[in-house]
């Protein structure tokens, strides 16, 4: 693969290269003619019409290139149930765009072609159209207002979301560079909580006098069963952070001093995703990349490297926060009901923790 | 020494004029005329550019090779790069230092300080700017905030390492990041004068816009350069003091114990005292500038654009009046799209709807002057001037850059893809890439303006050009597609998360496009000092153009005209217009008719 890559774009080096020698040569030539080297002359601009279209036969090779070869790591199809909308207004978002990015730059690149220079060619006088304009100021205003439109209705449905009887509340505690995940335990009400509590085992700074509190379960690792709401309440504990579930199509910042929200229902168990096909694939390119990587980081002597044989979805902070940003991660797992259940009931409740402090 | 001799060679040819003789400081330091000030704010931006430039490669090498030690790092980073790995606060570092430089030093100052000096006075006939003094200490104010903002990079604890968005609190407590100590005062204190810098120089564009026309120079005869270097003044007038006072805030809640941006805040180890204030308010002050700065650096690239097209195609711009109703749209709505930076900052939901609004919205002038620009190439006899290449590499880069942005102008598909490498691809592509090619059409176009008639060499330029715009391309077209994997920018090595792994080969393919690309722009350096010295003298209009700059002499006198300012008598795209029977141009065998030509018998009056 790196192969190819590399080979293509070797080609590619040498054909502006080689077009690059022409036209220092050509222009060595004419130079004794007579031409200064400084204004482009006829001979300039057939050549550079005629590299127009060549850069732009380049330019779509790269286009067609890059979705051919890397649209394979967009992301898999979601794994909420919002995401889906989200998925087809991302289709047709990048349809309508790659429609217009397609015609613009072959008019765009054609016309430097077609109307290069020559002597004696007369350019026409054409300064105003109010006709033409007004067409292409209203088919903007059109398409944009249905994207507008579909997009405002998917954006209120995601964010001004209803809460349902039997959603799960989980507060998600970000510090650098780290998080937590609180549980609002059997009566889904999260206990009051402030940095200024954080003391000893009580991490997250759970108002101890809270009895909403002590059914909380703090955990290290996030839980989600399959196909019920959960609403997430982040809260920082120093800096700003960013929860990015990229899987879910979900994201929000973590503010210290403020709640925010997002929630999102999980559509896809963890198990159910490593099944599909994409997974599957994807799985096969990295075992064979780290494969590699591990045999040098063993003959380097600093020894084996980190085992992935599975994925599992993640939340990662996406805000800057400190030296340790970029490795700020935390599991998710998305199962069935009952493995949920039999995971909560293994977890000790802030009240059991406090009282064996 | 020999700068030294060649200033006494030029003061001897001043001596036609009655004026004294300027000293070497009056001429080249202190100097109050707006052609030197434009020269020492290019001059200083390129500087800055390369500093700029370097960065971002010591950052491409560091993401495509994480494991590789680099002797580079070792000797660039010092102590940050010790047995040639990049420490992860210095990769913070250079994000942040990269990005300021590069938006405000080269693309703010470097780009509009260097063509609205040297273009306003002489494309509007005026003898200088409305004020040669406070023209000189905003480029003083300029060169010392530049001074101070390379200095920072010299500290012990490391410079700026907060984005160069320096959200607090990461940027308001040192013991967040070491660099948020001594590092953060010095961007606070370069930032804060590079604002003052800005606004001098803004509002002497301004005044000397409306002011210092020349007879017969209406509102709408001026160049659409002008149009955009007056507008971008407006939005710099109105949004920098708005930074001002964010900064401002910022060093109270660092240095005096207030709370405006500070909360509930626990950090090494104990509680802030900190209560009541909310980095989301930093948020909306900071992209209250932020935003209306895209167009700060973009405006006076497109107009460059407009002007070099039109001449180039030797053909009228289409839409001269459309081209400005789209400047002025630009100008307003810019001013009321900053939200879409925070769809996610947990403002309100509706605020994201309003902004997602407005932000659609922009994307129809943007198209209008996309669409305008290539009917101007239609039937046109384009001359393929390097700077004509750069203008047309500018609106193909501006239509693929702007077009994602109708995805990140959408609240809802924001979601998924704020901060990854897809938004450095878009912003890269629509105001990095584009402005610094107006940039470089500029120079290429008015290069015989600035340097007394040296005009700079072709066929280099047709090497950096088309090097460039594939490199270009090479770099920001694949990154659309690992931020559609999710992968988050600003992170040290995407090594934390295996899950990554198989995008290691697309980050080496970009970090080599990179690598030819800026290796390109030493052609660029090489031609432009050589072609300071050695540059063949060109004719007085090289490009035969209509615009007033084009009447004066090779020679830089202060006062730009020897005898009386010319007038003016039409609008500036008088390109291949015919006579009444249509047998000849106007100015018969000239396809070309100045702005200093009155109407003549056998044309057409047209109202543009």
């Amino acid at each position: 693969m790196t192969g190819l890559l590399a080979l293509i774009v070797i080609v590619l080096l040498s054909v502006t290269a080689w077009q690059m020698s022409k036209i220092f040569k050509l222009s060595k030539l004419k130079s004794d003619v007579q031409e200064d080297s400084t204004v482009a002359n006829d001979s300039d601009n057939n050549r550079q019409g005629k590299l127009m279209m060549i850069f732009m036969g380049i330019f779509y090779f790269i286009m067609i290139y890059c979705f051919l070869y890397y649209s394979k790591f967009y992301l898999p199809e979601a794994s909420s149930e919002h995401g889906s909308d989200y998925d087809s207004l991302m289709f047709i978002s990048i349809a309508l765009i790659m429609f217009v990015q397609v015609i613009t730059q072959a008019l765009l690149h054609y016309f430097g072609y077609k109307y290069r220079g020559k002597k004696g060619q007369r350019a026409l006088f054409y300064a105003d159209n109010d006709k033409l304009e007004a067409i292409w100021t209203i088919i903007p205003v059109i398409v944009l207002a249905g994207l507008i439109i579909y997009g405002l209705f998917t954006w209120s449905d995601i964010m001004n979301f209803e809460e349902e009887e039997d959603s799960i509340v989980i507060e998600l505690y970000a510090k650098r560079f780290a998080w937590e995940a609180r549980y609002a335990g059997a009566d889904n009400t999260l206990g009051n909580a402030n940095v200024r509590f954080i003391e000893g085992a009580n991490t997250v700074g759970i108002d101890v006098s809270d009895t909403d509190a002590m059914d909380d379960v703090v955990a290290g690792e996030i839980h989600l069963p399959v196909g019920r709401q959960v609403i997430f309440k982040l809260r920082s504990q120093d800096v700003l952070h960013s929860a990015y579930m990229p899987h879910f199509r979900a994201q929000m910042n973590v503010v210290p001093g403020m709640i925010t929200q997002f929630s999102f229902t999980p559509s896809i168990t963890t198990k159910e995703i490593r099944d599909t096909p994409y997974m599957q694939e994807k799985m096969l390119r990295i075992r064979d990349i780290r494969k590699d990587k591990n045999a040098k980081s063993i003959a380097a002597g600093d020894g084996p490297i980190d085992e992935y044989n599975e994925f599992d979805y993640y939340l990662l902070c996406n805000k800057i926060c400190g030296a340790s940003h970029y490795n700020m991660q935390l599991k998710i797992i998305v199962e069935t009901q009952e493995e949920y259940d039999e995971w909560m009931a293994t977890q000790t409740t802030f009240g059991e923790k406090i009282a064996a402090e | 020494m020999s700068a030294q001799v060649a200033a006494v060679d030029h003061a001897h040819d001043d001596h036609g004029h009655h004026h004294h003789e300027p000293t070497f400081i009056e001429k080249y330091i202190f100097s109050t005329d707006h052609k030197m000030i434009s020269k020492q704010y290019l001059i200083t931006g390129l500087i800055m550019g390369i500093i700029g430039i370097a960065m971002s490669l010591l950052m491409r090498l560091q993401l495509a090779w994480p494991d590789h030690q680099f002797t580079v790092f070792e000797v660039l980073l010092g102590k940050w790069g010790e047995g040639g790995v990049m420490d992860p606060n210095i990769y913070l570092a250079l994000v942040t230092i990269h990005g300021t430089i590069m938006v405000f030093f080269v693309l703010t100052a470097g780009l509009s300080g260097t063509f609205s000096n040297l273009l306003i006075p002489l494309q509007i006939g005026a003898r200088d700017m409305a004020s040669g003094f406070l023209n000189m200490v905003s480029y003083w104010l300029f060169f010392v905030s530049s001074v101070i903002m390379i200095s920072s990079l010299f500290v012990e604890a490391g410079p700026a390492a907060a984005g160069w968005t320096i959200y607090p609190p990461l940027s308001a407590l040192p013991n967040s990041i070491s660099a948020s100590g001594l590092g953060m005062t010095l961007w606070l204190v370069s930032m804060a004068i590079f604002i003052a810098s800005s606004l001098l120089g803004s509002l002497n564009y301004i005044v000397t816009v409306l002011n210092l026309r020349t007879k017969g120079m209406t509102m709408t005869r001026l160049p659409l350069t002008i149009w955009a270097f007056f507008v971008t003044a407006i939005i710099g007038v109105v949004s920098f003091p708005v930074l001002f006072s964010a900064a401002l805030l910022l060093i109270m809640d660092r240095s005096f114990g207030t709370s405006f941006f500070l909360s509930d805040i626990y950090i090494g180890g104990e509680v802030l005292h900190n209560s009541g204030g909310s980095p989301v308010l930093f948020e909306h002050l900071f992209w209250f500038l932020g935003h209306p700065e895209v167009y700060i650096v973009l405006l006076p690239a497109l107009g460059i654009t407009s002007e070099i097209i039109s001449t180039n195609s030797r053909k009228p711009i289409f839409g001269y009046r459309a081209m400005v109703a789209s400047i002025l749209a630009i100008a307003f709505l810019s001013t009321i799209v900053w939200g879409h930076h925070m769809f996610i900052s947990g403002m309100n939901p509706f605020l994201g709807s309003v902004f997602t609004f407005t932000t659609l919205l922009i994307a129809i002038p943007s198209a209008v002057k996309s669409f305008n620009y290539i009917t101007t190439l239609w039937k046109g006899n384009l001359q393929f001037n390097p700077a004509m290449l750069f203008s047309i590499g500018l609106v193909s880069t501006f239509i693929t850059g702007g077009l994602t942005g109708i995805i990140l102008g959408d609240s809802t598909l924001d979601i998924n893809v704020h901060d990854t490498y897809f938004v450095v691809a878009h912003f890269h592509l629509v105001m990095g890439i584009s402005a610094l090619y107006g940039l470089f059409a500029g120079v290429y176009h008015w290069f015989p303006k600035m340097f007394e008639g040296r005009m700079m060499n072709k066929n280099l330029g047709y090497v950096h050009f088309w090097v460039t715009a594939l490199g270009a391309y090479g770099v920001f077209f694949p990154m659309h597609f690992i931020g559609m994997a999710g992968l988050p920018r600003r992170y040290y090595t995407n090594t934390a998360f295996p899950y990554f792994d198989d995008l290691a080969d697309v980050n080496q393919i970009i970090t080599i496009a990179a690598l030819i690309t800026a290796a390109a722009q030493l052609v660029f350096l090489y031609n432009f000092i050589s072609s300071m010295f050695y540059g063949k003298i060109g004719a007085l209009n090289p490009w035969k153009s209509n615009t007033l700059e084009w009447t004066t002499e090779h020679e830089h006198i202060h006062g730009n005209w020897v005898g009386a300012i010319p007038h003016v008598h039409r609008w500036p795209y008088d390109y291949s217009k015919l006579n009444k029977d249509e047998s000849d141009y106007v100015i018969p065998g000239q396809d070309f008719v100045p702005q200093t030509v009155p109407l003549q018998d056998n044309e057409e009056e047209m109202h543009h």
